[in-house]
């Protein structure tokens, strides 16, 4: 088990050389010259020149490789022009708030989806059934952001049940940040009343972000579900009298778990990687939100911090599926 | 051709028929297909109003909600919606073509070339892939798309660059257990050459994961390239872009609700459409992982 885990945390060395690798190459094929972006729109040839020297722009590209590289290391990614702040210090800022919308529609994804997943494997081929298909089919082909907007318009514009846009209303203080993601924030300090106004911000676009995750686990969980309450122990617990209920949740859901687990951690990485769109029309302000500010000032040192940020995230939530797959299914850890 | 093996490819090309015959999804998924390629070949003719979609202005008639002469509505340039949705499809499906075309075309020479040969290429090969997977596409293309500047030929660069190493994952499966079944092992044995094999052997059972897969990724990268659209780094307003389109219709959202409601609703169907036909052709063309 240990060989087995220590090989697993080379493999993420590796993995995260890699990353770096991409990132450096990506912001070396601006086809306009970095100087000048970097030295503005009014430079003169000569501050250009300085600008080149001064970002080390004129060494080779190993050199500024290595550069690069130790920057990194020390989180120096550069500034962005939007904020005036560090890239660093804007990510540190802007990530919990995605973390909290990314956490909060997995939540949601595993609350929906199982049990419907269990719905329809019960009900199979009913018209219960095919109704969750086709909910599943349509989650996955749903734009995001369009979907976004229709919930906006049904629930916020029309019905007024939640507010439109934002984390919290300007009026309300936020509570004290310990971890940052206001929700959590709230609970630990007790207030509840904070707690009730940023679920009300939060449940419309962390729902919109958990609809292709709720159509994959469904997907996945109905069809293990079948799969299971059709296998001879199944069958032999019924002919013994184990009551229904008892067969699917305690027998059946146990073993259709294990595939779902895997979906749910597969998920979570396209979650993080599509939060930008839901970010975008919620005006949530996480770093996918930052992301594309940046993007479109074509300021790309942000977004370059922002594809580092995700990748890592994506990287270290993969390793902890990794571990706990190979913890509980020894077959797995030989891959 | 020996008349037997003539039968046998028919009597497989009517069982195949037949099961997706009994698919009513994958049924829908082909007329939605259907539906949109006719849209893309003859789009300009069915409009109602081609020029609305080449930056025409009727400012007397803007915003004008869904209507007989006007059936989607009309934009902020009075433009016709329908008109410039039903033009947009060509710009659609040829950016999900060239996609899913560029990602095989990359992806499953390197698959092939993993999962048959082994060894270190096959190593070098799926690390590389690896660190690709390590990052969700949409946000690398993000990152590409920021560098080369927005518009709509840097999206599809971007998008392609990012969407090889799901064809090497697939297809370096496919190659690797190929590789010994028994038939493989004997047309070597019987001094079959490398290309050979490869040509007769590996690739045409490469196929149906293939096509299903690509049926799949038409749809998702059509959907990611209007997603680029929609942020702002796509193609540019007046082009008549799906997903443009819905970011411009974003300012006039509650009250012209229409405006974003057609263009977004065009690209559901069309990813729908494509997913629908993927699944109905994993069902026929694979039946041993067919969803039960």
């Amino acid at each position: 088990m240990l060989r087995w885990v220590a090989a697993r945390l080379a493999l993420l060395g590796l993995m995260l050389g890699g990353l770096v690798v991409i990132t450096f190459v990506v912001s070396n094929i601006t086809p306009s010259d970095p100087a000048a972006l970097a030295a503005g729109p009014d430079a003169t040839r000569d501050m250009i020149e300085t600008v080149r020297r001064e970002y080390g722009l004129d060494r080779p590209l190993p050199e500024q490789f290595l550069r690069y590289v130790t920057d990194l290391a020390q989180f120096r990614m550069g500034r962005a022009v939007q904020t005036g702040n560090q890239v660093s210090d804007d990510l540190a800022r802007y990530f919990p708030a995605t973390m909290e919308l990314v956490l909060l529609a997995t939540l949601l994804s595993v609350l929906l989806g199982v049990p419907l997943g269990i719905l329809g494997a019960v009900r199979r081929n009913r018209a219960l059934d095919h109704a969750i298909r086709i909910l599943a089919v349509s989650g996955v082909a749903l734009p995001a952001f369009w979907a976004a907007l229709l919930l906006q318009l049904v629930f916020a514009v029309h019905l007024g049940w939640l507010p439109t846009s934002g984390q919290l209303s300007v009026a309300t203080a936020p509570p004290m940040p310990i971890s940052g993601m206001i929700l959590l924030d709230a609970l630990i300090a007790g207030e509840l009343g904070v707690f009730r106004e940023a679920w009300s911000y939060a449940v419309l676009p962390a729902f919109v972000l958990a609809l292709p995750s709720i159509a994959a686990i469904v997907r996945v969980c109905r069809a293990e579900m079948i799969e299971v309450l059709g296998a001879d122990h199944v069958t032999a617990a019924r002919a013994h009298g184990v009551s229904g209920g008892r067969v699917v949740f305690w027998l059946a859901l146990k073993n259709a778990m294990l595939p779902t687990l895997a979906m749910i951690g597969l998920r979570l990485g396209w979650t993080l990687g599509s939060s930008f769109l839901v970010e975008t029309v919620f005006d949530w302000p996480g770093i996918g939100l930052y992301a594309v500010s940046s993007a479109i000032a074509s300021d790309f040192k942000p977004v370059m911090g922002v594809t580092l940020c995700i990748g890592v995230t994506f990287m270290l939530s993969n390793l902890l599926i990794d571990l706990a797959y190979g913890w509980l299914d020894p077959r797995t850890r030989s891959a | 051709m020996s008349s037997s093996l003539y039968e046998a490819r028919m009597r497989r090309l009517r069982f195949v028929v037949w099961t997706f015959r009994g698919s009513a999804s994958g049924l829908l998924g082909l007329a939605l297909v259907a539906a949109f390629l006719l849209l893309a070949a003859f789009g300009p003719m069915i409009a109602p109003y081609p020029a609305d979609a080449t930056g025409a202005m009727h400012l007397a008639q803007r915003l004008q909600p869904p209507s007989a002469a006007h059936w989607f509505g009309t934009d902020e340039m009075g433009c016709d919606i329908l008109s410039r949705v039903v033009i947009g499809t060509r710009t659609s499906l040829w950016v999900g073509l060239v996609i899913t075309a560029v990602a095989s075309l990359i992806g499953v020479p390197l698959g092939i070339a993993a999962g048959y040969l082994g060894g270190a290429p096959r190593a070098v090969i799926m690390r590389v892939t690896d660190v690709f997977l390590s990052v969700p596409g949409l946000v690398l293309a993000l990152a590409i798309v920021s560098a080369l500047g927005p518009g709509v030929m840097h999206g599809v660069v971007a998008l392609s660059l990012v969407w090889w190493p799901g064809y090497v994952r697939l297809i370096e499966a496919k190659a690797l257990t190929l590789r010994s079944e028994p038939y493989v092992e004997a047309a070597r044995t019987m001094g079959a050459g490398h290309a050979w094999v490869l040509v007769r052997h590996i690739l045409p059972n490469c196929v149906s994961p293939l096509i299903v897969k690509a049926s799949m990724d038409m749809g998702l990268a059509i959907l990611a390239v209007a997603s680029l659209g929609f942020i702002g780094l796509g193609a540019r307003p007046p082009a008549p872009e799906w997903g443009a389109m819905v970011s411009v219709a974003r300012s006039y959202m509650p009250d012209w609700w229409w405006y974003s409601f057609f263009p977004g609703l065009f690209i559901f169907l069309t990813v729908l459409g494509f997913n629908l036909f993927g699944d109905g052709l994993r069902d026929m063309l694979d039946p041993r992982s067919a969803r039960s």
